[in-house]
């Protein structure tokens, strides 16, 4: 299929960057990778301490003298990490998937159709960009209550099954489809669902993974409403879930950071893989977001 | 009778129908609740009563609450120290990054890290390594050279910084990564007509690539901005002991509504602190665009 995002490539590519190694370019480099390796100390600790035993945790020593797995089998044979990861899995995923098809057919609508009300349309939902969530949860957590959605994954999904910022992202790059393509689909006798679905979406998948990326980091980490919409210890997502193991009295450290260890690792591991899809996708996103 | 519409008035029919569930979505669950958060500002609930009017007395109430105005000088500390902070970090480490070839990608793979983390794990980590000797590591650190600890998160003058700076560490990569797209999207010709002229690199930098940047500098000012009026996560798990601790010396804004709606219950006051939060992001933002994008 035709790439219709190669500047975001482009702009991956290092340009300016000159071949020669004198000394300034390596003192550069020395001091680059010393912050390089402060930025991810933290995470660093984090992962060391949840592997290391009760009587080493508060040695400095990055590298644990025994490493042991026994905080994660404590912490997982306790169960509610458990299910705070399959709570967080089946939210996060299910949002995901609700942001593509929305998003992407609000988008593809917005962008390729002419139809009364389509200015209007537009500017109501880039407006809601401007519209602070914190200012939502008062009435969205009044609606669930009447609705009965208060603990449920139903109350804790709604308000994001759809974003303007994926609708926004998803039309700028449905901009680049061809309109000739789709008018080619339709004399072949496509219906208009068809077309979105089979001629234009392939067209943007590396907008829809971008998209992907976010929706699913943006849930995976949300805390405010989680936290609002769920009482019962069985409903919580993870940071709600390790919010409240951290808090409790006596906790030790190493079995909290082992908490915020399997929460954080899953999108470490991701990105990892991912690494250069998913920084093309910041890319994309700034850029045309 | 779909049969015999034109082909415009089909594609009408077919642009509505797309549309219509997400309409309805925007308008329930976007529209109404923001309407409805400006009518609880105007009334008195406490969620089991009835909602009776209330005027501008919330509003009132708001300005006479000295934990308010402390409320409101921390969410603008945060927002004051952060951005800038934030901003020349990250533009120092894109401009030297993006002068690199070794490693090039290992190396901004170890800025991005941070990115993909959660809050409130992080919040965590961060509050294990501000604790006293000999549990926080900082402490730990600090007594290895004989220094005397810091209290970091007991103090009402350092709890701000210290819950900061997970918030600005976190958020660091992916403005390295939109600084260095920036700086990448300048044309070199611009980089090679300098060169010509044997202009030095500071010339270079504050006459050609910092006046270029600028789309990229508004974007990275607004966007981060936003980020720091509405920090919550950072400061709730580092501080569940006494949300908002030592003595509001922490708490923003965000807590505050958090506070005064699910454990004071106090909905019509919360609801004039959210539409608070709201106009203080909507002017922020306009001043910034207007600041940044004229002259």
């Amino acid at each position: 299929m035709t790439d219709i995002t190669p500047t975001a490539d482009a702009l991956l590519m290092p340009k300016s960057a000159p071949r020669t190694r004198n000394m300034g370019q390596i003192i550069r480099w020395l001091l680059l990778f010393i912050g390089g390796i402060i930025m991810v100390m933290p995470i660093a600790y984090m992962i060391s301490t949840s592997l290391k035993w009760p009587h080493e945790v508060y040695n400095v020593n990055l590298i644990p003298d025994e490493p042991t797995i026994e905080n994660y089998t404590y912490v997982l044979e306790d169960g509610r990490f458990y299910w705070w990861f399959v709570n967080s899995i089946i939210i996060a995923t299910i949002t995901t998937i609700c942001n593509l098809l929305f998003d992407s057919l609000v988008g593809y609508t917005l962008c390729k159709f002419r139809f009364p009300g389509r200015t209007i349309v537009f500017i109501a939902i880039l407006s809601t960009l401007m519209i602070p969530t914190e200012m939502l949860v008062i009435p969205w957590y009044l609606m669930s209550q009447s609705f009965g959605w208060l603990d449920s994954y139903w109350g804790i999904m709604f308000p994001g099954l759809m974003t303007a910022f994926g609708t926004f992202l998803m039309k700028q790059f449905f901009e680049s489809v061809p309109d000739d393509f789709i008018e080619a689909a339709r004399i072949d006798g496509l219906n208009e669902l068809q077309i979105w679905w089979t001629v234009a979406m392939p067209l943007v998948k590396p907008a829809l993974a971008a998209l992907a990326i976010f929706v699913f980091l943006g849930n995976w980490t949300a805390f405010l409403w989680p936290l609002i919409v769920t009482n019962s210890v069985d409903m919580y997502t993870i940071p709600v879930g390790l919010s409240g193991f951290g808090d409790e009295a006596d906790v030790a450290w190493e079995l909290i950071m082992t908490g915020a260890a399997i929460s954080t690792i899953p999108t470490l591991v991701v990105f990892l893989i991912f690494q250069r899809f998913i920084i093309r996708g910041v890319v994309m996103a700034g850029l045309k977001g | 009778m779909y049969r015999n519409l034109t082909i415009r008035q089909k594609q009408i029919v077919w642009a509505w129908a797309f549309l219509a569930l997400p309409v309805l979505f925007y308008t329930v669950i976007r529209f109404y609740p923001t309407g409805n958060a400006i009518l609880i500002s105007f009334q008195n609930w406490n969620l089991l009563g009835s909602r009776t009017w209330a005027g501008l007395e919330n509003y009132q109430k708001l300005w006479n609450d000295p934990v308010f105005w402390k409320v409101f000088k921390n969410t603008f500390v945060y927002l004051l120290l952060g951005t800038p902070i934030s901003l020349v970090l990250s533009f120092v480490i894109a401009y030297h990054l993006d002068k690199l070839r070794f490693m090039h990608g290992f190396l901004r793979m170890l800025y991005f890290l941070p990115f993909m983390t959660s809050a409130v794990a992080m919040a965590w980590v961060w509050r294990w390594f501000y604790q006293d000797v000999p549990i926080g590591l900082f402490n730990n650190i600090l007594a290895g050279f004989g220094i005397p600890q810091i209290a970091f998160l007991q103090s009402t003058t350092n709890a701000l910084p210290a819950v900061l700076a997970p918030a600005v560490w976190a958020g660091l990569g992916f403005q390295v990564i939109i600084f260095m797209a920036g700086l990448r999207a300048i044309p070199t010709s611009y980089y090679e007509a300098a060169k010509i002229d044997g202009v030095g690199w500071f010339t270079v930098l504050t006459q050609i690539t910092l006046p270029l940047l600028r789309p990229t500098i508004v974007f990275i000012v607004v966007f981060s901005s936003i980020g720091f009026l509405r920090i919550f996560d950072h400061v709730f798990n580092m501080t569940t002991n006494n949300p908002g601790g030592p003595l509001n010396a922490t708490k923003p804004l965000v807590l505050m509504i958090y506070d005064t709606a699910f454990n004071g219950f106090d909905m019509g006051y919360a609801a004039a602190q959210t539409v608070v939060l709201f106009t203080i992001l909507l002017v922020v933002s306009l001043i910034q665009l207007r600041l940044l994008r004229s002259n």
